[in-house]
């Protein structure tokens, strides 16, 4: 088994996609890194194709909402090389007014209802899915529950506000 | 009459297909999800699985909660292991504050989550025994579950879901009966999982329901996202205890069982064969104890570990920390973390952000039944509904991992 630096794979991404590549950085060690909604399937592609990594395991999809952000919400892969032993972190920000991004179900099978989960809770929209259906909420929910405006406990509970904290 | 020809005709009832929902609640589902199926005779022409039934909306609590109270939320995960999801979360948050664990505890946590991965993996192999008609083997095996039960009883006062750890240790060390009960368990399960496998790895009508039944390729594992026992039966030899080793497991000799046909006779001795590592990992754990002093169960951390309560009562510091923490006044840093565990069922996994509020900003658990269970439906077409009912039993869907 030959090992592969983080290095490595960011200087393989950065030749083949230049300045689409963004925000690298590695917390904990694992590679992060961010690029954009047009190159995310070539990117999540040449990851699992190129030899240098062979990140041929799609761990799991997942994404973030910032309200703050102008574009609010993160698109989160995790991919795995078993072969080498190694984990890279793919994120791409996307405008939460139009949360759209194409599949990664073309690349694995596994992308299906971890694409599901993520539309159901956070209406991001995969463009190509076969089958893009909420998958743990009612269909009538009519919210996509995990996004920051939807608070989960009565705002009106005075017993946990932080000013009577000091914070 | 001329036997060529079918014996009914287009109108007849014979010739349509039937519609069969197997489950929300049937007992062959083993728990709450429901698989709208469409049956020709006995054969699954196509199915849909639904989920969602026990839905909790964990991730959500939990951005309301401070680490501490997050763990009770992992017990309920997979409740047939639930020790290891207890485990993995709070790994996560020591990875996120850099906690180093002394020897000891580490240890003990390894005794523990191979306590628990034997106590999934009984589940799992006797239901697919009782669902071919061997009930002895269910009811005979049993009874060790219960035996683990009570160990878990002993260290934590529960028994299924156990909020067995802490961050940075356990909340009491383990006491002289609980190791006798290690040690009595050690001495009396490898009897009977022996007598066990005699009576089902050459038995022919078990061979002949299993054996070639479902049969899944590495690729097709790899490309649906497949991990844990799943995963090896097919033949890829991937473990997050060898490729990533956490609590120690570095230090200990264990072998990664794989299978070589993916079918579900070989999903089965994959988890009997991790059975028997699991038993040496517990042996090998009991004897590095004897090299450390006792006594130990957590790290010095005083400003993460919630303090005993006799302690908060007597101690004016603990009761400062024991305060801090309870509301959530832990100074994490702002950072995210990924960390995973062997689980039962596969790879746990436990993605963290944290902006140092006082809650996650953000909890996302990588659930192995979620993940495996998407699986069923497309490859049980083609298949008999019999033979579909072992097999989702060979996948050890745990409904409140598949919902969370």
């Amino acid at each position: 088994m030959t090992e592969v630096t983080n290095k490595e794979i960011i200087d393989a991404l950065t030749e083949k996609f230049g300045g689409q590549i963004t925000g690298v950085n590695e917390p904990y060690g694992l590679l992060t890194l961010e690029t954009t909604k047009d190159a995310i399937i070539e990117v999540l592609k040449f990851l699992k194709e190129n030899s240098i990594a062979n990140f041929n395991f799609l761990t799991d999809i997942t994404a973030v909402h910032y309200p703050e952000k102008k574009h609010g919400i993160a698109v989160v892969y995790h991919l795995h090389s078993m072969v080498k032993r190694i984990r890279v972190r793919v994120k791409v920000f996307i405008d939460e007014h139009h949360p759209t991004i194409p599949t990664a179900t073309v690349i694995w099978n596994a992308a299906n209802w971890m694409e599901r989960e993520t539309y159901d809770f956070f209406g991001v929209k995969f463009e190509g899915h076969p089958d893009l259906r909420r998958i743990l909420n009612m269909d009538e929910l009519g919210v996509h529950p995990m996004l920051k405006q939807y608070p989960l406990e009565d705002p009106n509970r005075v017993d946990k506000k932080d000013e009577y904290f000091g914070r | 009459m001329n036997h060529n020809q079918p014996v009914y005709t287009d109108n007849d009832p014979q010739n349509e297909l039937v519609t069969l929902n197997l489950g929300p609640t049937h007992p062959a589902t083993h728990g709450v999800f429901q698989n709208v199926i469409q049956l020709d005779g006995e054969r699954i022409v196509s199915g849909v699985s639904t989920i969602g039934y026990i839905h909790r909306a964990f991730e959500k609590i939990a951005e309301h909660r401070p680490f501490y109270q997050i763990t009770p939320l992992t017990d309920r995960l997979n409740y047939c292991s639930s020790p290891i999801n207890n485990m993995g979360w709070h790994m996560t948050v020591e990875k996120l504050l850099n906690i180093q664990m002394p020897k000891r505890v580490d240890y003990l946590r390894v005794i523990i989550m191979e306590l628990s991965r034997i106590a999934d993996h009984i589940i799992c192999n006797t239901i697919i025994a009782q669902d071919t008609g061997a009930t002895t083997t269910f009811l005979y095996l049993f009874q060790f579950r219960e035996h683990i039960y009570e160990i878990f009883e002993e260290i934590c006062g529960a028994r299924l879901t156990t909020n067995i750890g802490r961050i940075g240790g356990f909340e009491r060390d383990f006491n002289d009966i609980a190791f006798s009960k290690i040690n009595k368990f050690l001495k009396e399960f490898p009897v009977a999982l022996k007598e066990f496998e005699s009576l089902l790895n050459r038995n022919r009508i078990f061979i002949d329901r299993t054996a070639g039944v479902a049969r899944v390729s590495a690729e097709q594992g790899l490309d649906y996202g497949w991990t844990g026992p799943l995963l090896r039966s097919t033949g890829v030899d991937y473990d997050v205890r060898v490729s990533e080793p956490y609590a120690s497991y570095q230090d200990f000799d264990f072998e990664v069982p794989v299978g070589t046909s993916g079918d579900i006779y070989d999903r089965y001795l994959v988890r009997n064969e991790e059975m028997w590592q699991s038993l040496r990992l517990i042996e090998q754990g009991m004897e590095k104890l004897k090299n450390e002093p006792a006594g130990i169960f957590h790290a010095d951390v005083p400003e993460f570990y919630l303090p005993a309560k006799e302690e908060v009562y007597n101690n004016m510091e603990a009761l400062i920390y024991h305060f801090k923490i309870v509301m959530g006044e832990i100074d994490a840093p702002k950072a995210e973390v990924y960390h995973a565990v062997e689980g039962g069922n596969g790879e746990l996994g436990f993605y963290l952000i944290n902006d140092g509020g006082r809650t996650p900003y953000r909890l996302h658990f990588r659930r192995p039944s979620f993940i495996n269970y998407q699986m069923f439906a497309p490859m049980s077409k083609g298949m008999l509904l019999s033979d579909a009912i072992i097999n989702m039993s060979s996948m050890n869907i745990i409904a409140g991992e598949l919902d969370a």
